[in-house]
């Protein structure tokens, strides 16, 4: 525990040519290997192939990274109908490992990997990890679930590849989790920031804190806001950062955020993004909102082709204060599937948290949306938990904390919402992917 | 050794679902914590349970180490005797001393009764009643009654 001020900050660069190569270079390096790739799948993905042929697209026409446009989607649903090993563009006996998504439709989503493609995932999130200030001397706590999901095995692979410590917890058990981090003296630890925040607050409730040895925090795996940042490495004194990544395109480690925190560098040399406008797919400007859009530039086990994450960001390309070339995605304002319209207006899960969040205390930032439909009207309710430090056993300050937050939830989403008060840390704190919404409308 | 002359009540939050007050009496029982005396107030969407027990520190902890959120609150039980407009006179001193009552629930103690009270300002209320000579009950007392 050591949070260390941007100002006495020393970055560290893993890979400095590649990280802060100028945007020439790196367009000259995204084109060798996307015209590469293309040739690849049209040869060896059936899928591909059909898609191109359908579109009179080939190989031969794509001359560089500028004509990305040219080339078709690929969506989850293609991932769903060609599963489980439809988009090989391999035999199968060169595949080293599978990981998954559990499809809220309930088949998974599932990802393919060459030997050499898992090793191009740990030198990603080792590349993170030093982006986070650690290296081969640390030791990395890591409480994603191991299994199908990505963060456990993908984090691991991190710390293999940067010579560090890797602890293997897996998801659960806090009091177990908060004995090893002390125990083994881990200097970093990572997880969903929800979380996160809940182990923090654990900590923080025994009292063990100030024996921690953690200095920094990965999280990543849901959407999650700078308050909630601020609030973990506030109360366990360390420096968070965030990272993304999806099982469709590696894992953890596509993309992470430096100690600036202006956004998520993109390893744009293996991951090709793209930010399209989710009207009409055309090219969206630096700073404007679109649908984010992979390209795997040099993926050999499952390639994909302009995959559509669904994710709702923007992108920067500038060159970032702490030296890196690699464009940046904002925090996500939300996913296009996440986004509820209620009575008309878009409304995103993360409004409802970042809205709690600016209230400064009185509710926990654990919240869950349900939306139903009364005589032909929609009805918005969140569930918040009232803050242990705010509880009173008069209903009317009750009442009245329920009253600002409906307020301030109003303000927030332009539409009213019914506040329903439940007790602290029952709202459950997920170890994959929290789910935030229940739409009970039947559309 | 001076005796308390407030007294700390047992409040629990309770959500609306199904079993929940269940729960917190079931925790209460295997503590072996008593209840005195109990007051449920409910709004559309949760319900306050307010407690006077036999012992409130032990009984805010076994509820908390079972999840339960639970507090303890400074409240005066002021001690009424059986007869017709006692509680009037006691009422009409607080009302005079301009101090809040925010709620107010009452139990029976074989000779007399008590009305719990919650005020903005517990120890004045204590100054009130004693000074006009109403008397309260102590900690011990109360938690301690019908027994």
């Amino acid at each position: 525990m050591a949070k260390v001020k941007l100002a006495d900050w020393k970055e560290q660069i893993r890979t400095p040519e590649i990280e802060c190569m100028s945007r020439d270079e790196m367009a000259a390096l995204q084109s060798e290997r996307l015209v590469k790739q293309v040739k690849n799948v049209y040869e060896n993905v059936e899928f591909y192939k059909k898609k191109m042929d359908a579109l009179g697209v080939l190989p031969g026409d794509i001359k560089g990274i500028e004509d990305i446009g040219k080339l078709p989607f690929t969506t989850k649903e293609d991932l769903r109908d060609n599963y489980p090993f439809g988009l090989l563009a391999v035999p199968q006996n060169k595949i080293a490992r599978v990981q998954g998504t559990s499809g809220t439709t309930g088949k998974l989503t599932l990802a393919s990997y060459t030997q050499k493609d898992v090793d191009v995932w740990g030198e990603c999130v080792a590349r993170g990890l030093t982006m986070a200030g650690l290296s081969a001397a640390d030791r990395i706590h890591v409480c994603y679930g191991y299994g199908l999901f990505t963060g456990g095995m993908g984090l691991d692979l991190g710390a293999q590849a940067l010579g560090a410590m890797a602890i293997p917890m897996s998801s659960g058990n806090t009091k177990r989790q908060l004995m090893c981090m002390e125990d083994f003296g881990a200097t970093a630890f990572a997880c969903t920031p929800s979380y996160a925040l809940y182990l923090a607050e654990a900590a923080e409730e025994a009292g063990v804190v100030d024996r921690l040895q953690i200095r920094a925090s990965i999280n990543g795996a849901e959407p999650w806001t700078e308050e909630m940042r601020k609030k973990i490495e506030s109360i366990l004194n360390i420096n968070s950062f965030d990272i993304y990544g999806l099982c469709e395109i590696t894992g953890p480690g596509v993309a992470m955020d430096c100690i600036h925190h202006k956004g998520l560098h993109v390893y744009e040399d293996y991951f090709y993004p793209e930010l399209l406008n989710p009207a009409d797919q055309s090219a969206c400007a630096d700073g404007e909102t679109g649908e984010l859009v992979f390209t795997t530039l040099a993926k050999e086990g499952m390639p994909l082709i302009r995959y559509r994450t669904k994710d709702l960001t923007s992108i920067e390309h500038g060159t970032c204060e702490c030296g890196r070339t690699l464009p940046r995605i904002q925090k996500f304002t939300g996913r296009t599937d996440d986004m509820k319209v209620i009575r008309g207006v878009n409304v995103f899960p993360t409004q409802v948290e970042t809205a709690l969040l600016s209230m400064g205390g009185g509710v926990a930032p654990h919240y869950m949306m349900i939306v139903d439909r009364e005589n032909n009207l929609d009805v918005l309710t969140v569930m918040v938990e009232v803050d242990e430090k705010y509880f009173s056993d008069e209903i009317r300050k009750l009442d009245q904390l329920k009253a600002r937050v409906g307020a301030v939830l109003k303000q927030a989403l332009g539409v009213s919402v019914r506040v329903k008060l439940v007790e602290p840390k029952t709202i459950q704190r997920s170890e994959g992917k929290a789910k935030r919404v229940i739409d009970n409308r039947e559309l | 050794m001076s005796v308390s002359n407030t007294i700390q009540q047992l409040s629990v939050f309770l959500e609306n679902r199904e079993g929940r007050l269940d729960e917190v009496l079931k925790v209460l029982s295997l503590a072996e914590v008593n209840i005195v005396a109990l007051s449920l107030a409910d709004t559309s969407d949760y319900g306050m349970l307010r407690m006077i027990v036999s012992d409130p520190d032990k009984g805010r902890s076994a509820l908390k180490e079972a999840g339960i959120t639970a507090m303890l609150t400074e409240v005066v039980a002021l001690r009424v005797p059986h007869a017709t407009g006692s509680l009037c006179k006691a009422m009409h001193q607080i009302v005079k001393g301009e101090v809040n009552v925010e709620y107010m629930y009452a139990f029976a103690n074989g000779s007399d009764a008590a009305a719990v009270l919650k005020s903005d300002d517990a120890a004045r209320v204590v100054d009130i009643l004693k000074g006009s000579g109403f008397d309260v009950y102590s900690a011990d007392e109360a938690y301690r009654a019908n027994q």
